[in-house]
């Protein structure tokens, strides 16, 4: 069914808002960085100077930019994949419950309420390898811990950190999606003699797959834009370049290092990445999901 | 516009009625707990002490947001009048020079007494030009110095500090006889263990003057001498004589449960070692190698001073001259380095504090200031400048990184950082013209 307005203006005085948000929150910023990308300018922004593609060309003759993009996809991916597991775990296991639903589910989404950085901290905390109580547990089971040496390690520590935050989120779509699953079906199943694995797997899980697509999709931008944060707290991208994503580095260059035009340029690399990986995954992806 | 807007955001804030009486003068600082606290003393004394200008200090967080948010404002036309600015953002201050207000001139401009030789020259000669004049007024300065446990030095038979690195060795392998997990670990490596090894053995650490005689500096770091002090706390890493704790200073932690048994650490974390270590502490000297120089030479500083920025009206210069001339004051400036534990910036707050009996009821307060003024600083050891230095010590931070975690031999890992160093220079210099 489609609604008609008797005027043309109303439905665009309604949309304006968020049309209002986008241009001022999304795609000034994005115009302005992809001006600031071709120029070289100075941090007090006293002079300025047209350089073509320098900034582009500097980025792709860098060995470290490629590797930057590495990290990021591993970094990204086990973010993704690790957070939506643990949630669909957590959600299935909710779902369950019966008394005090409402107590493990408030708990469950708590920690979407922390800010990033403060997350980062708290596992900074637990892992220092000095101090902290998980290093130390670790290192009594005979796991030499020690992230500022150790890439691997400090990427472990900067997943977990990222990743602990981003299951409240997705525990919430997951825990909606498991009730819309008709129970009719579920029971029919059971029925038929289907063990709680095989309806899980055959019966539920497709049904989640809408939720599960956009939690992807969600997960993906979470991880690529939203983390320099943790890292920062964490790790400041070391030991080496080990945990220098994408967006740290342009946070590091831009923010820290000042080097405006160099930044932009990345986050412009950076945006024209998670876009086409969108694309790849709506063209690819989705067309597995089952819209009911 | 400008003024129009600070008032009404003034009056927002105060409803004091003698913030109309005096003029403002805004000071953006990076100092937070108690060294903030003791800021907010400092312009309160100020404040009190007249009544035509008042200093309102206002904190932005750490030395990189403050720098940052400075920079941000004074695009805005937004910008404070002082803004505290750490040792690294230097050159790129300097090469701001139409959004700087340099001292010297704003000392002569308003007519504010201004005896430049009365200042430490290892401090002043940081932030002054190729003609010696001061552009920024030094603030908090520090130098690294070497904290060790006296506790576990004397349960393993070592009477006293290691004065040469050889010494570090040896101390460090009777410390780990007697049971101790880590001979040392160090705060701020690329300061430490590049910057000031360099300096220490008057050795240069890039071309030019260590970049104070203009743009067109290119790194030398990768040097014998540093290369060799480099490979050999590569394989004291492994031996567990020194033990690496990233690159800020969070090896304090190690040196407070004592795992270590010493810290090469700023002269100004005194206050906090006092505070946390549960042991007896002595600080001495930051060792150097025997046989690679006769006589160490002074170590260089680190911190941050105070510039004053363009766009705002003589009145508010005025103020911030007679604010500037008033934290020179030798009972403020001693009062400041006692409580901060950063070094004097005057010979008479050196001379006041000596006078007051601090250095002889504080042992180890004074190892940072003699350090510092031993000899007369030399191209080598008067200071670092580089444009994108904050890039560049995380540039070295990551190929020591690569050393510490027996990746990459030390040769190898300097010839990198050299090569990453020197690009970002010219990035600078692009951007600087």
């Amino acid at each position: 069914m489609t609604v008609t307005f008797p005027q043309k203006g109303l439905p665009w005085l309604l949309l304006l808002p968020q049309l209002l948000v986008t241009a001022i929150f999304f795609l000034w910023p994005a115009e302005q960085a992809l001006e600031q990308a071709f120029y070289q300018e100075d941090a007090f922004g006293l002079s300025r100077e047209f350089i073509g593609l320098e900034n582009f060309i500097d980025l792709f003759t860098d060995p470290l930019y490629y590797q930057s993009m590495l990290t990021t996809l591993v970094f990204s991916f086990s973010v993704a994949i690790v957070g939506m597991s643990l949630a669909l775990f957590l959600a299935v296991m909710a779902d369950r419950v019966i008394r005090g639903k409402l107590a493990y589910q408030t708990l469950l989404i708590w920690p979407y309420a922390v800010a990033p950085v403060l997350a980062g901290v708290l596992w900074w905390i637990l892992f220092d390898p000095s101090m902290g109580p998980i290093a130390l547990w670790l290192k009594s089971a005979g796991v030499d811990w020690n992230h500022y040496l150790d890439g691997n390690q400090a990427m472990i520590l900067v997943v977990i950190a990222s990743t602990w935050k981003q299951i409240s989120y997705n525990f919430l779509f997951f825990l909606a999606g498991l009730q819309a699953v008709p129970r009719s079906l579920i029971e029919a199943a059971a029925i038929d003699g289907a063990s709680p694995f095989k309806r899980f797997w055959t019966i539920v899980f497709p049904l989640l797959s809408p939720t599960t697509f956009f939690l992807l999709v969600v997960n993906l931008v979470y991880a690529f834009f939203e983390t320099f944060g943790v890292i920062d707290a964490t790790t400041k991208g070391g030991p080496g370049q080990s945990t220098t994503t994408l967006v740290y580095k342009v946070f590091d260059d831009g923010f820290v290092g000042l080097d405006l035009g160099g930044s932009a340029a990345q986050s412009v690399v950076l945006m024209a990445i998670v876009g086409l990986m969108t694309v790849i995954q709506f063209r690819f992806i989705e067309r597995k999901v089952q819209y009911s | 516009m400008h003024n129009l807007k600070l008032a009404s955001v003034v009056v927002g804030l105060s409803m004091a009625s003698s913030a109309f009486a005096a003029t403002q003068v805004e000071w953006w600082h990076a100092m937070g707990g108690a060294n903030g606290e003791k800021v907010n003393e400092i312009a309160k004394a100020f404040n009190d002490s007249q009544s035509d200008y008042e200093v309102k200090p206002v904190y932005k967080g750490n030395y990189t947001e403050t720098m940052t948010s400075a920079i941000a404002a004074f695009r805005a036309k937004q910008q404070p009048a002082i803004v505290q600015v750490f040792e690294v953002g230097t050159a790129s201050m300097m090469a701001a020079e139409g959004a700087i207000y340099p001292v010297y001139k704003l000392m002569k401009d308003s007519g504010q007494a201004f005896d430049e030789s009365a200042y430490l020259s290892a401090v002043t000669g940081y932030y002054s030009n190729t003609d010696g004049e001061m552009l920024s007024m030094p603030f908090n300065s520090s130098t690294p110095v070497l904290y060790y446990n006296k506790d576990l030095f004397k349960k393993a038979g070592i009477s006293q500090a290691p004065k040469t690195w050889q010494e570090v060795e040896s101390v460090s392998k009777k410390l780990l006889a007697s049971g101790v997990s880590c001979g040392f670990t160090t705060a701020w490596q690329s300061w430490v263990q590049l910057e000031n090894l360099s300096a220490r053995h008057n050795v240069p650490f890039a071309t030019l003057e260590n970049g104070f005689a203009g743009l067109g500096t290119e790194f030398k770091f990768n040097g014998p001498l540093q290369v060799a002090h480099i490979e050999k706390m590569g394989e004291w890493q492994k031996s567990g004589i020194f033990s690496y704790a990233g690159r800020t200073n969070d090896g304090a932690a190690k040196f407070y449960s004592q795992e270590c048994a010493m810290f090469t650490e700023s002269s100004a974390g005194y206050a906090g070692i006092k505070r946390n270590a549960t042991f007896d502490f002595g600080v001495s000297e930051l060792p150097y190698w025997e046989g690679k120089v006769k006589q160490p030479s002074n170590t260089i500083i680190g911190g941050a001073s105070l510039w004053v920025l363009q766009g705002h009206s003589k009145e508010e210069y005025k103020g911030v001259a007679s604010f500037l001339s008033y934290l020179s004051k030798a009972s403020v400036q001693a009062d400041w380095h006692q409580f901060s534990g950063y070094l004097p910036i005057t010979k008479a707050a050196y001379d006041l504090t000596k006078e007051q009996g601090f250095y002889k009821a504080n042992p180890g307060t004074e190892t940072g200031v003699n350090q510092m003024t031993t000899g007369t600083p030399t191209a080598n050891t008067k200071g670092l400048r580089f444009g994108n230095f904050v890039q560049i010590r995380g540039i070295i931070d990551e190929s020591l990184e690569s050393v510490w975690s027996g990746k990459v031999d030390a040769q190898t890992a300097l010839n990198t950082a050299v090569e990453r160093g020197n690009a970002q220079l010219r990035r600078f210099e692009k951007a600087n013209k």
